[in-house]
């Protein structure tokens, strides 16, 4: 570089000094584009997190098997033998595989239920008490029903914080009694509040009450609808489901060949699903806010464009004086990528202050991520570079008698 | 003593679309050191193309030309830069300072490209050429508060500060009135008696008769070049007394 680099920035600096307010709006373009890329991912990873933390909420290690098999394979099991689920299945389950920590049959109903002079319409669970340690259940008022409850089916609930509250305003419902169905059931406890899952339904708008009252009593069947598990451990999830699936496809006497009349989904599983969306809308807000990055880039482009053929007669007095093609090419180009960093470091401050607000006043929640920062930070850099120079070889270009002639 | 100007038969010819013009046709002129030499000649003549590629912003179409002995008719463009900024100072008729920008920094400009770091001290060096062209006490003013003559004067302290060994000054007083016009004169001659080559365009017989030569030049050629006889000596105005009160240009 023949042009001193403090000269250079000096010079620069200088340039976009004596213009405050053409350098600003200049500026403007990459200062909201790079906030915006910055909120915007910020506000993608907020939302991930956010669904993250929720399905976090569904359980530990969370296995939910569903009856019947994803790929049927043509071959038609007819009406029925869909729902394939006993409670055999689950104590099965529980005696065999070693790496399932909890099972619990899920017998799925909704109804009518009436207590405390009001009426709700819920959804009702027949589960055992390993449901509550598989969904992380906790008791805030009065106790969860017992194993020995489900053994002997006895008419005991506990009722979710949404159905507590609607059938029993203002009031202890621990010893009252509801009823589903025309079957009186007796509330033992009221569940701590859950709030709503990642899709959106209330966790606590729920009764839970022993899985063989529900099916007995209840729906009159032999088949429970679902099973949850639980797996031993986080690192053998994959263990786990695949011991599973053997047990289960050996009460169900399945033979090698045969597809399973099972899925199994793992709450990992569910998780990946749920941030390949949000990966997804995270890239496109990105991709976005990037474009009007890019505008702001044309917008420095334009602008310097103007100032080259504004300072033709600046450019030839500098060449008059030594400045060699190169020494002006490098001034423009310096003006052009300091006028987008210092955009760029604008453009963060402002991402940082918008979500600040954004997190205290709104119910979105922008997570600002250091390496989307350095990115936008840098990618503003490469626009000023990229755009600047053309406008800058343009001035390099210059013949220094035509360019003292200028007018 | 090697000349600081020697061309021998320079032409230069522009080509505008189908039209040749031969702005010189075939210039023979030796400047030796310690001379100040006036052009002169009618528009057209030939005498800014002369004074273009004395000055190394532009190469000849054919010719030589030596400046301190180095051949320097078509260099490539960095060479002429270097040039430029090592052995010529140069002044324009339109003073063409930076607006917005000191007379200092003005001044400095040159020396921001001084590659070989022959001037150790850039803005020290710039305040010395502001105090030998009497305009120390206006190193933080902007040109538009300056006068015409002023802002002539930072234009020779710009042209002096890289220690030229040739002053080209292309109608220097063009843009000023009579009595500022001697006064920038007299700054000329002052340099000139310090040693200074000094090659200046003009069409005003007052200000060429100020210099110890005239060359004409008609139709790009030299047609006569002679020494001034009856030289005008410009009044030399004690330092500081011509200071603030010369007429603005428009």
């Amino acid at each position: 570089m023949n042009l001193q680099f403090r000269n250079l920035v000096k010079v620069s600096m200088k340039g976009i000094l004596k213009n405050r307010m053409r350098s600003f709006l200049t500026s403007l373009g990459i200062i909201i584009g790079v906030a915006a890329v910055i909120v915007m991912v910020g506000v993608g990873q907020g939302a991930s997190q956010r669904i993250q933390s929720s399905i976090a909420s569904m359980g530990t290690n969370l296995l939910i098997v569903f009856p019947g098999s994803s790929q049927a394979g043509g071959v038609n099991r007819g009406a029925g033998s869909w729902n394939r689920f006993t409670m055999d299945d689950a104590d099965r389950i529980r005696e065999q595989c070693r790496l399932i920590s909890a099972v619990s049959p899920v017998v799925r109903s909704g109804d009518q239920i009436i207590g405390g002079g009001n009426n709700w319409n819920t959804s009702i669970y027949g589960v055992t008490p390993d449901y509550f340690t598989i969904r992380t259940w906790t008791c805030e008022q009065g106790e969860l029903f017992t194993d020995r409850d489900v053994a002997s089916s006895r008419k005991v609930a506990v009722l979710g914080k949404t159905t507590a509250e609607t059938l029993f305003p203002g009031q202890n419902p621990v010893g009252e009694r509801i009823r589903i169905r025309n079957t009186p059931f007796i509330v033992t406890g009221v569940l701590k509040r859950k709030g709503q899952t990642a899709m959106g339904p209330d966790q606590d708008d729920v009764v839970l009450a022993p899985a063989t009252t529900v099916l007995y009593r209840l729906k009159g069947g032999r088949y429970v609808d679902m099973l949850n598990a639980s797996a031993a451990s986080m690192e053998q999830m994959a263990e786990a489901q695949e011991e599973l699936r053997t047990v289960l496809r050996a009460a169900h006497r399945l033979r090698a060949g045969d597809d399973d009349d099972f899925t199994i989904r793992s709450q990992a599983e569910i998780t990946e699903m749920a941030t390949s969306t949000t990966k997804t809308m995270t890239l496109l807000l990105g991709a976005i806010a990037a474009v009007s990055l890019l505008v702001g880039g044309i917008g420095i482009m334009n602008i310097m464009l103007v100032s080259v053929t504004e300072r033709t007669r600046e450019i030839g007095i500098r060449m008059s004086v030594g400045a060699r093609g190169r020494d002006v090419m490098m001034q423009f180009l310096t003006e052009a990528v300091v006028l987008s960093l210092t955009g760029g470091l604008i453009g963060i401050l402002l991402a940082f202050l918008v979500s600040l607000v954004m997190n205290r006043f709104t119910s979105m929640q922008a997570v600002i991520r250091p390496d989307i920062v350095m990115l936008a930070f840098g990618f503003a850099g490469a626009v000023g570079i990229f755009f600047g120079l053309h406008p800058a070889r343009k001035a390099a270009g210059l013949n220094p008698i035509e360019a003292l002639r200028y007018e | 003593m090697k000349p600081i100007i020697e061309t021998r038969n320079l032409e230069k010819t522009y080509i505008m679309g189908d039209v040749r013009v031969n702005a010189l046709r075939g210039v023979d002129l030796t400047v030796q050191p310690g001379e100040m030499a006036a052009i002169i000649g009618a528009s057209g003549s030939g005498k800014s193309t002369l004074m273009n590629l004395l000055g190394c912003l532009d190469s000849p179409t054919s010719g030589e030309y030596l400046l301190e002995g180095h051949r320097v008719s078509r260099l490539a463009a960095d060479a002429y830069a270097d040039i430029r900024n090592e052995k010529i100072g140069f002044v324009f008729q339109g003073f063409n300072l930076l607006a917005r920008t000191t007379a200092l920094e003005n001044v400095e400009l040159p020396l921001l490209y001084d590659r070989k770091k022959r001037i150790p001290d850039p803005l020290g060096e710039a305040e010395k050429a502001l105090r030998r062209v009497g305009l120390g006490d206006r190193l933080d003013h902007e040109p538009n508060r300056l006068s015409g003559g002023e802002q002539q004067r930072v234009a020779i302290a710009r042209a002096l500060v890289n220690r030229p060994s040739l002053l080209l000054a292309d109608e220097p007083t063009g843009n000023l009135d009579t009595r500022t016009s001697m006064e920038i004169m007299a700054l000329f001659q002052e340099l000139n008696d310090q040693g200074l080559t000094v090659v200046l365009v003009t069409h005003e017989p007052d200000i060429a008769n100020c210099a110890k030569r005239i060359i004409e030049m008609r139709d790009g050629q030299v047609r006569s070049d002679r020494p001034v006889k009856d030289r005008i000596e410009a009044p030399r105005p004690s330092a500081g007394a011509n200071r603030g009160k010369a007429g603005r240009t428009a």
